[in-house]
């Protein structure tokens, strides 16, 4: 026990140390992001996360938002299991074919208003696995899609940033 | 000659023809007529005690030949590709699911997607192809047309049923509660306690392997970094290697130490990650946000050193696409330092937590002789006892100069949750430790070598040990040298019947925590 406190204690509050160039960037978007939280959504923005079809990159990074050093629960941004809480759905991933009912069926059981975003190259148009018998391409080719993130993966920078853009 | 070879020829004679189209010389190839393709792997696992390590099947149409089947065993160094040729109508081959348990999946997916049937399965029903799929559609045949969206008809999978009092069934899936990738899992339990699992995969399945064939030779390697974004350069290595071998491109030196020290930073990254979520499943949280805060700091040198976090396409046929200089090599190294120390705290509070001690050991059990069986890879293979890394049975370099690299390989034989994670941590040390020698001795030199495609007809075969563990491709040049079949065998093929296994007889609530010390990747398995 006295080593996990002397750990916690010596690592101290890491979200604040980041390189420069990085710190002003995330403070920057972070500070917005706060603000448009509060006033759209009274201080909570609640994500449900889904693959529908990613390579796993795209879930990498959007892990990553979640970590001590990005931290995006300090701006009121945080991810729930149900759909049925959601505020925003996040999609990564061309859409498979496999993947179309279910995500159909989760856009579904997510209360309006709702905000979708399509996250990576893939959920934007498809990327590089494109169209196919077995990929349908972007997320907008099933449900629609208020705001898109791209990049492959996209940075976590950029996810907050894409967030931002959505909700603004 | 080698122990594979040697057994299949003493008990098949001249029933076997000895192919001289597959490269690496390294790895032999040989025809067997088809009726004697399950002979072959009797005899392969009974006198030499291989494993297999893949299956698959492809179009030779284009060649005028029909299709073909094939076969991958290993057993220590050496591999032997066993391959039998089909008629293009009707194609059949005898089953070795009896025999060897991986081929159960192996076939099915032959099956499902290239439509030739496995005589003697015990289970006909489609793998990655689901239910809703029209009957005659099997992309990977030449006559599929690929850029058509399929249409859906009906039908139903069939579950595995348990039945008897006090069974009742907990459907998961596929889309799940984390953020983690799609797939299905159904158990039936009785009260707490799982009585079977049944996974269902494919949700993912992005058609990768066709994708490969509408692709130039070049492109192909940025393709093969995206089937499992955590795994993009292990992919990416295993693929231009497979390609290389075809061509006499040499790869400079010191391209094959960088991709080496890249290599190594992605092992480093995910086990960290994975570290610090299983303890999280556990709940112990403390480690999720010390663990994932050290993997940020890797992924945040790799992003400043090589302009990528995870280093997508960096590896390309024929070399690599960036270089380190001695400011980037302080870096690391620096880098390395400050984390090695970390780490090394924390291994110790992972250590003496009795709490979560409770919950890791004994918990999701693989049992050595099961694994065996199963010829699970990688992480999961070397927590059950099966000492299997390709970067000692199969190494490139630098890994092959043994004696200055000297790689310490952990083989625990508990095959728990516990194990696994162990594994994992003497791993990131041993990384940490090559990364060091590989940056002081790196050799000087290009980074990139010219690269001529194959020739026509021509196939490569490479094995890479990712952090998962074992990679393989397998590429065909087809008649005008462009790309006829891609063949990928990610670890998660072989290990997702690893984790089916394990977890009958654990508690429900436990199953996260089995699920996340194996840690496949969904992606990598449906393609
Ligand atoms: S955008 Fe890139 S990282 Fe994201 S799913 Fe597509 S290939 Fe993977």
């Amino acid at each position: 026990m006295i080593r996990i406190l002397k750990q916690i204690f010596r690592t101290g509050i890491v979200t604040e140390p980041l390189p420069t160039e990085i710190i002003s960037e995330v403070e920057e978007v972070g500070a917005k992001l706060e603000e448009a939280v509060r006033k759209r959504f009274r201080g909570s923005l609640t994500i449900r996360q889904v693959d529908a079809g990613s390579c796993n990159g795209c879930e990498l990074e959007i892990h990553a938002i979640n970590n001590p050093i990005y931290n995006c629960e300090r701006f009121g941004v945080h991810f729930t299991a149900s759909p049925r809480f959601a505020d925003m759905l996040l999609v990564t991933g061309p859409v498979t074919h496999n993947m179309e009912i279910a995500l159909r069926r989760t856009y579904n059981a997510t209360p309006p208003p709702k905000i979708v975003v399509a996250v990576g190259d893939c959920g934007c148009n498809g990327g590089i696995f494109g169209e196919s018998y077995a990929s349908l391409g972007g997320i907008d080719k099933v449900i629609p899609v208020n705001a898109v993130i791209h990049g492959c993966p996209p940075t976590p920078v950029a996810l907050l940033q894409g967030i931002l853009k959505a909700i603004e | 000659m080698s122990v594979l070879t040697d057994a299949i020829t003493s008990a098949l004679g001249t029933d076997i023809q000895f192919d001289k189209r597959q490269y690496p010389s390294s790895v032999i190839c040989c025809t067997v007529p088809v009726e004697k393709f399950a002979e072959a792997a009797w005899v392969l696992k009974k006198k030499a005690f291989a494993l297999l390590a893949a299956e698959w099947a492809s179009d030779e149409t284009p060649f005028g030949r029909g299709f073909c089947v094939f076969a991958c065993y290993r057993w220590g160094k050496e591999y032997l590709i066993v391959r039998s040729e089909l008629p293009s109508d009707n194609p059949q081959f005898p089953s070795l699911t009896r025999r060897y348990i991986p081929a159960y999946r192996f076939e099915r997916q032959i099956q499902s997607l290239m439509g030739i049937t496995p005589a003697g399965h015990p289970d006909a029903r489609p793998w990655i192809k689901f239910e809703d799929w029209p009957a005659g559609a099997w992309p990977l045949r030449k006559s599929f047309d690929a850029s058509k969206p399929l249409p859906r008809v009906a039908g139903e999978y069939e579950w595995i049923k348990a039945e008897g009092e006090g069974v009742y069934e907990i459907p998961v899936g596929p889309v799940h509660a984390g953020i983690i990738e799609p797939g299905h899992f159904r158990f039936q339990a009785v009260g707490e306690d799982i009585i079977n699992l049944e996974e269902r995969l494919g949700y993912v399945h992005k058609g990768i392997e066709k994708k490969f064939e509408a692709l130039s030779w070049q492109d192909g390697a940025r393709l093969a970094g995206r089937v499992s974004g955590d795994t993009t350069v292990a992919h990416a290595i295993a693929y231009c290697m497979a390609l290389e071998t075809m061509t006499d491109c040499n790869v400079p030196e010191r391209a094959n130490w960088l991709r080496a020290i890249f290599l190594e930073r992605e092992r480093i990254a995910n086990h960290l990650g994975d570290i610090g979520a299983i303890c999280n499943d556990a709940a112990f949280a403390f480690m999720l946000y010390q663990m994932s805060r050290l993997r940020e700091i890797v992924l945040r040198t790799n992003h400043k050193l090589f302009g990528h976090r995870f280093m997508m396409d960096k590896v390309i046929p024929g070399g690599a696409a960036v270089d380190i200089d001695s400011e980037g090599k302080k870096e690391i190294l620096s880098e390395l330092d400050s984390i090695s120390k970390d780490f090394e705290k924390l291994v110790i509070i992972y250590d003496e937590s009795p709490s979560l001690e409770d919950r890791v050991r004994d918990t999701g059990i693989l049992r050595p002789e099961l694994a065996r069986e199963l010829c699970v890879v990688g992480i999961a293979a070397r927590a059950s006892g099966l000492n299997l890394d390709c970067r000692i049975f199969n190494p490139f370099p630098p890994y092959d100069q043994y004696d200055l690299i000297e790689l310490g390989v952990p083989v625990l034989i508990t095959g728990d949750v516990h194990a696994r994670t162990w594994v994992r941590i003497q791993e990131v040390r041993e990384s940490i430790r090559i990364i060091r020698y590989m940056l002081e001795n790196l050799p000087d030199g290009e980074i990139t070598s010219s690269f001529t495609p194959p020739s026509p007809d021509m196939s490569g075969f490479a094995a890479v040990e990712g952090w998962r563990g074992e990679i393989i491709y397998w590429l065909q040049a087809g008649p005008k040298g462009e790309i006829n079949r891609c063949m990928v065998r990610d670890p998660s093929s072989v290990n997702w019947l690893g984790l089916e296994q394990a977890i009958p007889g654990n508690i429900v609530p436990d199953f996260p925590l089995c699920n996340k010390s194996f840690n496949q990747s969904y992606s990598g398995h449906d393609l």
